[in-house]
């Protein structure tokens, strides 16, 4: 059981360090929605089935479809930071 | 300078950290609520979900001030992005998203009903049922942008629902109760017909949430002339 919680950390700790480290910003919001997930699959390790619901359901689905639509609508889908040159203030 | 307030930030941070894992006492929760709360909510509310007994029994009031907080972002939120408008100029998507929207729609809306109906009985409730509900609404709007959901039925069926639960609260009111204290004949534990009028309360939650998620959705997805 502790290996299992362990594994699951390290894996939303690296979906966490990919969001800063993504350059692109849809891949980022991607990887904010498997941190939520790897949150909610914790929830349910710790005997919250409620709080996992909700953040299975708010933090990995609703959230990062708004962000999502949030980019699309500023135009923001397809920025790769690399491409600007490396001083956007993006 | 900033890096300055930065170190200021985390040090401050660090030091409540440490104040707080220094007076509280690990595993030992100093608040006695939860204990009565486990003891009596069974006879009290006959919800078979401890946290809907909580949820919408002894903190119906809370639970209102979150449904009017919801309220009032979804509101300003539909402000700023504006009506949406008919007839997108965006593409359809492709054979596998349509199809896939179908075969989803009936299935997120048998699984969102069904959290929302055994939110007394079974982990989940109004607010998680809410969010499945305008997932399912919103998935056919992914697939097929130029249509559009009805905004006038989603205000109707959501003013109606929050109309129904503020009702629900002011019946027990004229019973001689506190406001949304639980009504009704409590039932057998565990049967979906159950815990007075905590069921229906989670059913005008639901339909709340679900709505006013659909329709911020919606407007989100629509375009205007800033994308173009």
């Amino acid at each position: 059981m502790i290996w299992l919680a362990a594994a699951l950390v390290a894996f939303t700790l690296g979906a966490a360090l990919a969001v800063l480290l993504f350059d692109n910003l849809l891949a980022a919001v991607a990887a904010a929605s498997v941190v939520s997930l790897g949150v909610s699959l914790m929830f349910v390790m710790l005997q919250a089935p409620d709080v996992a619901m909700t953040e299975a359901a708010v933090g990995a689905g609703l959230s990062s479809l708004i962000l999502a639509l949030a980019l699309r609508r500023l135009g923001l889908v397809n920025l790769d930071l690399k491409a600007d040159g490396g001083d956007s203030d993006a | 300078m900033r890096s300055l307030a930065t170190v200021l930030f985390l040090g401050g941070l660090v030091f409540l950290l440490a104040v707080l894992t220094e007076t509280l006492s690990f595993g030992n929760p100093p608040m006695l609520v939860g204990d009565a709360i486990q003891r009596t909510a069974v006879n009290d509310v006959g919800a078979a979900n401890l946290v809907t007994a909580v949820v919408l029994g002894y903190r119906g009031l809370d639970t209102l001030g979150e449904l009017s907080i919801l309220f009032a972002a979804a509101t300003a939120g539909g402000l700023v992005l504006g009506a949406a408008r008919a007839g997108s100029r965006q593409r359809p998507g492709g054979f596998i998203l349509c199809a896939g929207a179908d075969l989803l729609f009936p299935l997120l809306l048998v699984v969102g009903l069904y959290i929302v109906m055994h939110g007394h009985l079974t982990p989940g409730g109004g607010f998680q049922g809410g969010v499945v509900l305008a997932a399912a609404f919103f998935l056919p709007l992914l697939a097929r942008p130029t249509e559009t959901l009805s905004h006038t039925w989603l205000s109707v069926v959501e003013g109606m629902a929050g109309t129904a639960f503020i009702a629900i609260g002011m019946l027990a009111l004229f019973r001689g109760e506190a406001f949304l204290a639980p009504l009704f004949d409590k039932g057998v534990f565990g049967e979906l017909v159950s815990s007075g009028s905590l069921p229906l309360l989670y059913l005008a939650v639901g339909l709340k949430v679900g709505s006013e998620l659909a329709s911020l959705l919606s407007r989100l997805a629509s375009d205007d002339e800033m994308t173009s």
